[in-house]
């Protein structure tokens, strides 16, 4: 009896936390998009975000991206050989890059980087009182410090993912040209002639949506750190998961609606 | 009329109530210092006076205006007038000393950067501090941050100043070097200010008059000599810092020992 009244009290406890996490989400972005077009514009803090956010990610994402383009072609010619089809090796590479893994791969790094270092420092901030302060020295917290992460995120992050999808099709370029026999001018059309403006255009569409999960997840959590150090870390933790599942929940949706609204 | 008012003001933080009812008046000029054992609300009642938190019931006015009804431009004037030095310093990790005091001037004023720069100079002067624009918050001392708090604090030239804990977690020279500081800035600047604090020798040191906040109430205010000479048995144990008496009464030993 006692177990199931504290199972009914965890369950109703996630339900609470989980409409107290929506809530604060959305406020958050109602607060941002009002705070976009107002002044001071702080252009020098976008572009110091966006350098953070977009500059020194390329390598991390350069590295996964063409690691990821080589397994991908990898694997797909494991496949292929059996039916004596390495020549769609190029198309299905381009593809599953362009729709799928460079948008999701790529958030997901920029998730795991960007989004927990606004996090950590946000809740920095705020526990060392630097928020508070803003405040009382005349300037909006969400102006000041949302802003800037939020279009450095949504503006970088298609960028990176352009990046992404280029440099995951070279890795498979240079496996099927040096290992699988392709000849190049073969793998190159082959790219180009599966590859419809759909496939790239709805991969970036879902980028947009992704750097607005991880911008206003990463900032929330940060702004909402209660108690120190501790609580800084664990804000954290909180940030990236949170990110992480809300952008494959993201994904699958964008993936659905892409499909059957928009043959 | 009072500079700042605090009338009838409770607040409530997770069913703990922090401020109940509390009453408190601060004429223009006067060096208030509120006193009371550490979580008594002594930080609550200034972020109520910059906003930073709204009461749930009471009203609290700066001027004769009630901060509760100030709205944009109105907002940002009531923080150009009053300045807060944070107890941990609150600089800004990621600008210089420099940009941390010309702060309110780079993002809210015309004003042409030679000129930011003459303001930022003088500030850090008057708290003593030379040449150290160009340091990061993390290069400096505790109370050197203290110190480049207060410049940062003073440097729109506010009516009212408000420390939170200024002597806290500094050897017993800079804090009596903070002391004088206060005292001089006040002579200096003509200022309103609230000192909470809850160490005695900084507070006769530097107060006009004294307050002491226990249980979300103001429960005696005078002199710094009527506070010392009080007999009110509250003021008297916090004042010794004696373990027994009133305010430790109820609690167990143990917290009497730990506590304060």
């Amino acid at each position: 009896m006692i177990f199931k009244r504290n199972f009914y009290i965890a369950i109703g406890a996630k339900i609470v936390n989980f409409i107290h996490f929506f809530g604060g989400l959305f406020s958050l972005a109602v607060q941002t998009f009002i705070q976009i077009p107002a002044k001071p514009y702080g252009a020098k803090r976008i572009f110091e975000q966006a350098k953070k956010i977009g500059v020194d990610s390329l390598p991390i994402v350069s590295l996964v991206s063409f690691f990821l383009g080589l397994i991908l072609a990898l694997q797909t010619a494991y496949i292929m050989q059996k039916m004596s089809s390495e020549i769609y090796i190029a198309s299905i590479v381009a593809a599953s890059l362009t729709r799928e893994l460079g948008p999701v791969i790529t958030a997901l790094i920029v998730a795991g980087r960007c989004g927990a270092g606004i996090t950590a420092e946000l809740g920095t901030m705020t526990v060392t009182e630097q928020v508070d302060a803003l405040v009382t020295l005349g300037s909006n917290p969400i102006k000041y410090l949302v802003v800037p992460r939020y279009l450095a995120v949504t503006f970088m992050l298609p960028i990176l993912t352009i990046f992404a999808n280029a440099i995951g099709i070279y890795g498979g370029y240079l496996l099927c040209v040096n290992r699988l026999s392709i000849r190049s001018n073969t793998y190159i059309s082959m790219t180009f002639q599966s590859l419809v403006y759909k496939d790239v255009f709805t991969g970036l569409i879902k980028t947009f949506f992704f750097g607005m999960i991880i911008a206003l997840v990463a900032c929330y959590e940060g702004l909402a750190v209660r108690g120190g150090a501790e609580g800084v870390g664990k804000a954290t933790t909180k940030s990236v998961v949170s990110t992480f599942i809300l952008i494959i929940i993201a994904d699958c949706f964008f993936t659905a609606l892409f499909y059957f609204f928009w043959v | 009329m009072p500079m700042i008012e605090l009338i009838d003001v409770s607040k409530n933080f997770n069913g703990r109530q922090i401020l109940d009812h509390m009453n408190l008046n601060v004429d223009e000029g006067e060096t208030k210092v509120i006193i009371g054992r550490s979580g008594v609300g002594k930080s609550v009642t200034l972020k109520h006076i910059v906003r930073l938190l709204e009461p749930d019931q009471g009203i609290v006015k700066v001027e004769g205006k009630n901060v509760l009804t100030l709205t944009g431009k109105d907002l940002n004037e009531l923080h150009m007038n009053i300045g807060l030095v944070f107890q941990g310093g609150a600089l800004f990790d990621s600008l210089t000393v420099g940009e941390n005091v010309g702060f309110m001037f780079r993002e809210h004023s015309s004003l042409k950067a030679s000129e930011i720069e003459g303001r930022v100079k003088e500030s850090l002067a008057l708290v003593g501090l030379y040449n150290i624009e160009n340091y990061m918050p993390s290069d400096l001392s505790g109370g050197m941050k203290k110190r480049v708090a207060l410049a940062r604090a003073i440097c729109t030239r506010p009516k009212i100043i408000l420390y939170d804990e200024p002597t806290t977690g500094v050897d017993p020279i800079t804090a009596d070097a903070i002391n004088l500081l206060i005292d001089e800035l006040h002579d200096k600047l003509k200022v309103t200010s609230i000192v909470v604090t809850h160490d005695m020798r900084s507070a006769y040191k530097v107060a006009d008059r004294i307050a002491m906040l226990y249980e979300g109430r103001i429960i005696a205010e005078g002199t710094p000599d009527e506070i010392r000479y009080s007999h009110n048995a509250y003021v008297h144990q916090f004042i010794t810092g004696a373990a027994n008496g009133p305010i430790t009464e109820g609690q167990s030993s143990i917290l009497k020992n730990t506590e304060g």
